[in-house]
Formats: structure tokens, sequence, C-alpha cells
């Protein structure tokens, strides 16, 4: 089970691959050789690895070198370090809002030619990044929901609203991601009391939010950062509730786990890896033809079945039975997470965060 | 003092060079970074701003560095009603019995804390943990959970540090000059009183590194407070991570560390000097 969840895995693994992806970049690139794609270490770029680009090297002819990114800022100041000796760590990779945010201010994200990626018209504007000038240097790639998440034998009504995590009834049974950046609790908190992320413009209105979402403290047992130990404690009933990976809660409830994945009334957290490329990266054409090909609906629909993500284009594009994407998504609008707030008050709201859950 | 000063100095050299390489090095970019100021185009650029450090001026993160500073203490003061009672009594055994103990505990040195916490986590849950046996006996009802709480995060720090107390302390112990004892007893105390008024002063300096060594370790234990403990049992060390590793926000991190590092410095100073000089 645990290598299906070291995805988003923090400790450890964040490191170890860390040191891989420091490794890579003195494999020499010979020419026309393999591009070097970075992904979430574990499950993701085995799945990836699997699945998805021997199907790339069968319709391109271009080799695949899989690379193990670390998630979160890791891996983006590997990119930084690597951009300073005019090198690129991997050709193109995975990469999630925050870090994704902030590296587009340094500008270390090659602006992509989007004549060459004729299935960007595939692409929903929401999933493309572009610099102030307009240049696109992020094409969505995965997306992931994070729902409400409980243990189907000690609590076998799941609720049907993120309002839960404020009911006194679960006191001291709620886990709940660690940090304000990844939990994306302020939106959740926004949506589900204020009506909406527009709130969250304001500094003011962040401060409202966070004093609505600390009544949710004593109700919570666990601030995990390490997914294994929340959903150890998911599935044993240790903590019967909680904000949690639809993906990998199916996985766990297809093994037989007394797991139960809702999407609220008010929408599951949609957070979602775009593809960027390094300042860096040489073989551009190769690099165009990746993200390209992963934007087809047949590549769209494969990881969904295969990774259990969600599609960044429409659904209806693909050849996705309605199962297979309730599978892994939901009708319901999703709770869009603010990147850009953890940006703009980085220091204010993880300082906030921090005494709020201290208590 | 028979070797010439240039070679005791030339002796000195590889063993000053790693000291430099793999430490001081390291020390004076932190020590830089965290005056460094924050930049547009770079993460951060070196200078000379303090604002890193009037971010920590906040209650918040002082409580933290107290809150770290009693806890390692109560931690060391723990481990040591622990080790010294156990360290001298198995001074009074063979040497046999002796090395197998001692065996026994360096092995539990190589046990890492990642482990360590871990297995406290199971051994303290409701499935599968003590609380299963707490029940069975009959004492509660249901079994129940005993983590995260404080007592979780001292209990697997006190054991992190009880055989590092034990290590420290075995030499002074048992090199003891037993006839002290004997001279006291001879005199008519008993041996609590012996303990007590002879043992303990006489191993004193012992007492106090072992407790400063215990303080400054626990004082870095990351892993066992962030998952046996809740967020206000989070030790200065976790923030610093979190700083570090998830917001990336190096120089507030470094400037965590200083102080981090004064405060141990700090302590070592004020127990060394207090405490240790005092001997008679």
């Amino acid at each position: 089970m645990s290598h299906s969840v070291s995805r988003r895995r923090f400790m450890g693994t964040a490191a170890a691959t860390g040191a891989l992806a420091l490794a890579a970049p003195s494999i020499a690139r010979a020419a026309g050789g393999p591009i070097k794609v970075g992904t979430y270490g574990g499950f993701f770029e085995e799945s990836f690895k699997e699945f998805i680009y021997p199907e790339f090297t069968a319709a391109t002819g271009i080799e695949v070198q899989s690379i193990a990114v670390p998630t979160g800022e890791t891996w983006l100041v590997q990119i930084k370090n690597a951009a300073r000796a005019k090198t690129a760590p991997a050709d193109v990779s995975l990469m999630a809002g925050t870090p994704r945010n902030e590296g587009a201010g340094q500008k270390i994200f090659k602006s992509l030619d989007e004549s060459k990626i004729p299935n960007l018209k595939n692409v929903p504007d929401t999933f493309e990044d572009r610099y102030d000038d307009g240049a696109l240097f992020g094409v969505g790639a995965v997306s992931w929901y994070i729902t409400l998440c409980t243990n189907s034998d000690e609590i076998p009504e799941a609720p049907d609203s993120w309002a839960a995590f404020w009911d006194e009834q679960y006191k001291d049974k709620i886990g709940l991601l660690g940090l304000a950046s990844n939990s994306y609790l302020l939106e959740v908190t926004a949506v589900t009391h204020f009506g909406g992320t527009d709130i969250l413009d304001t500094k003011d209105g962040i401060q409202q939010v966070f004093d609505k979402l600390s009544e949710v403290v004593p109700n919570v047992r666990l601030w995990y950062k390490d997914e294994g130990a929340f959903q150890q404690a998911l599935q044993d009933g240790e903590i019967p509730m909680g904000q949690y990976y639809h993906d990998v809660a199916g996985l766990a409830a297809s093994e037989g786990f007394p797991v139960v994945s809702t999407f609220p009334k008010e929408g599951g957290i949609l957070d979602s890896g775009y593809w960027i490329v390094p300042e860096h990266a040489k073989p551009v054409d190769e690099i165009h033809e990746f993200i390209n090909f992963m934007s087809t609906p047949e590549t769209q629909a494969s990881l969904s079945r295969n990774v259990g993500t969600a599609p960044v284009i429409d659904p209806a594009l693909t050849d996705l039975t309605k199962d297979e994407l309730a599978a892994v998504s939901s009708p319901k609008a999703p709770i869009i997470p603010r990147y850009d707030i953890y940006q703009d008050h980085a220091d204010w709201i993880s300082d906030t965060w921090n005494k709020m859950i201290a208590g | 003092m028979q070797t010439a000063p240039l070679s005791r100095y030339l002796s000195l050299v590889p063993s000053s060079v790693m000291v430099g390489v793999f430490f001081a090095i390291p020390f004076v970019m932190i020590l830089l970074t965290s005056v460094s100021t924050p930049a547009e185009d770079v993460d951060y650029r070196y200078a000379f701003d303090l604002q890193h450090f009037e971010r920590f001026l906040t209650w918040f993160y002082i409580e933290r560095a107290l809150f770290s500073a009693g806890l390692c203490a109560l931690i060391a003061l723990i481990s040591l009603l622990i080790a010294f009672p156990f360290t001298y009594l198995l001074t009074t055994f063979g040497p046999r019995t002796q090395t197998s103990w001692l065996i026994y505990i360096l092995a539990q040195l190589s046990l890492s804390e990642v482990l360590i916490a871990f297995s406290w986590q199971i051994l303290l849950s409701r499935t599968s943990g003590i609380g299963n046996i707490i029940a069975w006996i009959g004492i509660t009802e249901k079994s129940f959970s005993m983590s995260p709480s404080a007592g979780a995060v001292v209990a697997a720090l006190v054991y992190l540090a009880v055989p590092f107390s034990v290590l420290l302390l075995f030499p002074a112990l048992s090199r003891l000059d037993k006839s002290l004892l004997e001279a006291s007893r001879t005199l008519g105390a008993s041996p609590l009183r012996t303990f007590f008024t002879v043992v303990i002063p006489v191993t004193r300096p012992a007492i106090i590194s072992s407790g400063v060594t215990v303080f400054v370790l626990t004082l870095g234990a990351i892993i066992v407070p962030q998952v046996l403990g809740r967020p206000e049992h989070w030790t200065l060390s976790v923030l610093i991570t979190d700083q570090a590793i998830f917001n990336f926000n190096m120089p507030f991190a470094s400037a965590l560390a200083v102080v981090l590092l004064v405060l141990s410095a700090s302590v070592i100073v004020l127990v060394t000097r207090y405490a240790g000089g005092a001997k008679s």
C-alpha cells in the first residue's frame, strides 16, 4: 500500500528523490537521445513509466528518461540552482501551484511555442499558466481531488459537507493536512462559510477566514505532513474523518478497507500538476511534442485509468465511461486553490497558521 | 612535552581542516543566510538584514523556544533519574554482566529517531497498542489511543535519551573509588545516605555533562515531537524543518537555527559555569 501514497509524501522520499534528481544533470544527453521527464517519485512515476511513456515513444519515436522529482518547493530550488549553472535537471517536469507561481516570479521557466502544441486547444484556459506578457509557460498535466474521507465502521453515514469539520460531535476525531499551502483549508473555509474564495483577496479577509477556521482546531487530532500516517489511522478508524486524496482513498477502499471518499456539496479541492520547462532545457522540439502528446484526449483518459488522476481537459473529449470518470472526479464545481495568496502573504499565512494549529 | 611545538601543531592540521570544512563553513553560511535580505529575482541576497530575527521576536516563536528548552530540560532530568540508579547498580555487577548490558545499550543507539517515533506511535495506538492490554486487564472498558499527546513525546524522547545518559555516566561510575563507599558505610551511613552524600557529589561532573548532552541532543529531535505530539508540542526544530523544507524560507530557517544554537550554547555555558565549576 505504501508505494501508492508516496507520490505526495514529503518526509524522506522528498529528500531521497531530491538526491536522485540532483545526480541526474551529470548524465549527458546524447543528441537525439531521450528527453528527461520529471514526475513525483513513487506511484506516480512508476505509473507514468509503465503506461504513458511507452505510448509516447511508440507515437513519436522519442525516448523518455524518467526522473523522480520531489513535491513542493524542493524541486523548484533544484531547478533554480541548476539554472545558475545554465543547466536543467529535467527537460520537462510536473510542478504544483505554489512553487510554480514562485518560479514564474523569477522567470525560471521557458516560454512555450503554442504553435507547436496543437492539442492545447483541448486544454481549458484555467489550466494554462502565462507570464504577464501572455507567454505560455505551464500546461495542465494531471489533476487530483482532496475530499472528505471517513471510516465507514466508525462513521456509517458520511457527512456531505465540509461544515462537518466544525461539528462538535467530531471532537478529536479529524485528521487534516499540516500546512496552509497544501491543505487549502482557507479556501475550504471561504467556500463553506463565506460564499467563495473572493474573501481571500485581502489580508483582512484572510484573517476573517482564519478566525472561522480556528474553530476547527479542537476537533483536530492530527495535522499530518506524512500521508501514510493519516491513511493508516483512517483505515484503522483511529482517526475516523479528515481530508484526504480521493484517488488513494479509492485505492484503499478497493483493497477492502472501510474508507469512503465523499465529494462535499461545496466541492472537492481540485489540485493539479502542470508541465513546466526549465529555462535551460535543450531539446525544445521534443519537449513541445511531449506536452502536445500529454494533452491528447487519449493520454488524458489513459492517465485517469492508470494513474487515477482527473483529466485536465473536458472529459467529454475523452472516451472515459461514466463510472471511470466518477472514480476520479465529480461533476460538482470544485474548490480551486488560491495559489496566489501563499505567495503574496507567505510569511504571514505560515505564522498565523502555526499559531492557529498550536492552539 | 617531548614533541617539538611545530610537529604538535602540524598534527592538528588534519582535524582542523575537517572541522573547518564540515563545521565552520556551513555554520558561517547559516549565519550569513540568517541576516540575508529578500530579493525579487533570486531567493535572497547576502546583506545585513535583521528582519528574520524580528519575525522570531513574536510571542509565538519565543514561547516555542522556551517550550523547547523546558521540554529538553525535563527529558534530561527524567533520563538522569532513570539512568543514574541503573548505571550505579550496573557497576556493582561483574564485568560479564556489565559488558552484555553495555552492548545491549549500544545497540539501542543504532535505532534511528524515525524508527523510534513510528514504533512508539504503534505502541500507543488504539488498535495495536498497549491500550489493548489495559482494556484486557480491565482497567478501562475499551482500548484507547495515547498519541498524539505530551506524554507520548516525553516517553519517546526519554527512550531516545536514556542510552546516551547511561553511556556517559558509566565511565565515571565504574571508576568510582569503592573505598569511599566502604568508608562511608564504616562510619555508619546507610546505603541510601551513602548514595546521596558520597556517590552523587563525587560523580557530579559526569551527571552534568550527561544532562547537558541529552538536553542538546533532544533539542535537535524533529520526528518524535512531530509524529507523537500535537502542534502545541512541536519544538523549534520542527518549525525550522517546516521553514526549510516546506516553506523554503532558508533565511528564516537559518535565523531560527541561530536562535536554537544560542539557546543551547547558553545552557551549556551556564550549567558548566554554575554547576560544573563549583565542584569541590
